[in-house]
């Protein structure tokens, strides 16, 4: 599924990514765990092409399709899907409305007709339901005065709903109590499947209770320097992030 | 040293010149060297409005001719459209508006301001009275012609539990100023004051407001945004003065603009004069390109940059029409904020 080999990016002429390699294969969920400024972000922006982070080598793929001279439209309309640790606000845009133009615009790139309109309301008072979000909040304007919980519950909202295949979650647990995370989680759980791949990356272990991974890599210092089972995540837990930070 | 004189008078030299502080970026005098010919009467118009047929009256001035007055009589409702058009033969016209809401009365005014062709010096003045406890929304469309220069000048004058508001919008002209003054006399009045600015080529637009508190108990809040493109320049004048004694004034006013291109040009001056002790008052004015973390949300999402950033400048600018609070109104300012930006 998402195929990254060698991979550098810099940002404002500082290499951050050096080197990074990674496999994550359709069905499979894949953590990313490491220290503050590993480059975790980094890599989430530099697979969704944010302007400003300028790879300097190595390649990406998604199902063996270039990603890095595509543009975030682009990427979004192939699959990709960036849950973002700080989800922005976008006052006068109603969420539903947001969310359909954003739908519409992946189906249009793909070649396909655009949603109807009682199909896409359809859809989506069955998938607010299952996130436990009031249909009424997706009438108000995308984030703006919601909660830090609201706001992730929004992004795995607008995940489902656009059923994009391949998943970053960029420290989605940042923000969410107990009862939020078990919601989110679910939420995330529910879109585990076959020909669908995510990559978690958390700083903590405590999300990994609830989207148990598949393999848990260890990135310092602009590289994978670790990857296991879930035991890592709990290692890392346990003894921090030194000895990888030191090896790195 | 006024536009009125000068039409009547056929003499330039008494327009408004970079030389009055009020007037520093919209020169008229500069721009029109002499005065064109009185306008002749002008035929009547022959097409509808969109709120053709909803409102309750609908009058018409043509080249300064025409009804000017409007009365809404003590607890009565209307709903009216007052079209101002400048016709094909036009020179320089004036015209005299007067508008008085008796006690308790409701009045929902459109006032379009419509330039059929090019050339013309159009002066409109606007006299608003409302009684004790009157109720008026404003809804400006100035529709001026490319060429067109045109100056709409209003005096608001509020009793005491009035409440007043205005929404101008406008897509600029070669010269144009919408100017609003609004007088608080009475106490507990309640003032919005709104606008928006959607400029491109080479249009000019300059919305300027001037309100005093004189009463206490009053509020403003005032909401005015632009979207400058190519050439075009934006202007924006807003004073707020609290005079002695208005205590528990509550003023807000804010002005955000957006300019889409390098050789755009946005001009701002907000200013708040108080005098008095216990008030609330508050500006902000913000003036720059669309946010670039928003714009890389979107794009994330699947929208295409082009539609990304046109889906984000009419929200921008939706947050002034949403404030319309004429249903039928509202959504002829949303048809025509989405034909100016292309959503």
């Amino acid at each position: 599924m998402l195929s990254i080999s060698n991979l550098r990016a810099e940002v404002d002429g500082n290499e951050i990514l050096k080197g990074l390699s990674l496999d994550v294969p359709a069905g499979e969920v894949h953590a990313i765990m490491g220290p503050n400024g590993a480059g975790k972000s980094t890599l989430s922006y530099v697979l969704t092409g944010r302007d400003g982070y300028d790879v300097t080598g190595g390649t990406a793929t998604l199902n063996g399709e270039d990603l890095l001279s595509l543009d975030p439209a682009e990427r979004a309309a192939k699959g990709m899907f960036l849950s973002f640790q700080y989800p922005l606000e976008i006052p006068g845009v109603p969420a539903l409305t947001f969310i359909r133009t954003a739908m519409n615009a992946q189906r249009k790139a793909r070649g396909e007709p655009e949603i109807s309109a009682p199909e896409f309301l359809k859809l989506a008072k069955a998938t607010a339901a299952s996130l436990k979000i009031e249909f009424d909040m997706l009438k108000r304007a995308l984030n703006v005065g919601f909660s830090g919980g609201e706001k992730k519950r929004m992004e795995i909202f607008q995940m489902a709903m656009l059923s994009s295949r391949f998943l970053i979650l960029d420290e989605t647990d940042s923000g969410l109590d107990i009862d939020a995370l078990k919601i989110v989680s679910d939420g995330v759980n529910a879109m585990r499947a076959p020909d669908r791949a995510m990559l978690v990356i958390t700083h903590y272990q405590r999300l990994l209770d609830y989207i148990k991974p598949d393999r848990v890599h260890v990135l310092a210092a602009g590289r994978i320097v670790a990857s296991g089972g879930p035991e890592l995540a709990l290692e890392l837990e346990r003894e921090g992030y030194d000895k990888y930070a030191r090896a790195a | 040293m006024s536009i009125a004189e000068a039409i009547s008078s056929g003499d330039a030299s008494l327009l408004p010149s970079r030389r009055d502080e009020d007037w520093r970026w919209t020169d008229l005098r500069g721009l029109i060297r002499q005065m064109p010919a009185a306008s002749p009467e002008g035929r009547a118009w022959a097409w509808d409005s969109p709120l053709s047929g909803q409102v309750d009256v609908e009058v018409g001035v043509v080249n300064g001719r025409g009804s000017t007055d409007l009365e809404v009589a003590a607890g009565e409702e209307k709903f009216v459209a007052w079209r101002f058009l400048s016709t094909a033969e036009a020179g320089a016209h004036n015209a005299e508006l007067w508008v008085t809401v008796g006690e308790g009365g409701k009045l929902t005014l459109v006032e379009s301001y419509e330039g059929v062709s090019g050339g013309y010096l159009a002066n409109t003045m606007v006299n608003i009275r409302l009684a004790k406890g009157a109720k008026v929304e404003r809804i400006v469309f100035a529709a001026d012609h490319a060429d067109g220069v045109s100056v709409v000048d209003a005096k608001v004058e509020l009793a005491a539990d009035a409440a007043y508001s205005q929404t101008v919008l406008t897509h600029g002209a070669r010269r144009q100023r919408i100017e609003t003054r609004v007088a608080h006399p009475g106490a507990h009045a309640q003032l919005r004051l709104d606008g928006a600015y959607l400029l491109e080529g080479q249009h000019n637009a300059d919305l300027t407001t001037v309100v005093e508190h004189q009463g206490v108990d009053g509020t403003t809040s005032q909401l005015t945004k632009g979207v400058v493109r190519d050439q075009s320049r934006g202007v924006f004048q807003g004073r707020i003065v609290v005079a002695e004694g208005a205590d528990r004034t509550d003023a807000r006013m804010g002005h955000h603009a957006l300019i889409l291109s390098d050789k755009a040009e946005i001009d701002a001056k907000p200013e708040l004069l108080i005098f008095a002790d216990d008030v609330q008052c508050a500006h902000g004015n913000t003036i720059g390109a669309l946010d670039e973390d928003a714009l890389f949300y979107a794009e994330q999402r699947g929208m295409p940059e082009d539609l990304a950033r046109a889906l984000l400048t009419a929200a921008f600018v939706g947050e002034v029409i949403e404030r319309i609070e004429h249903d039928a109104v509202r959504e002829v300012a949303q048809a025509w904020a989405a034909q100016r930006l292309e959503v």
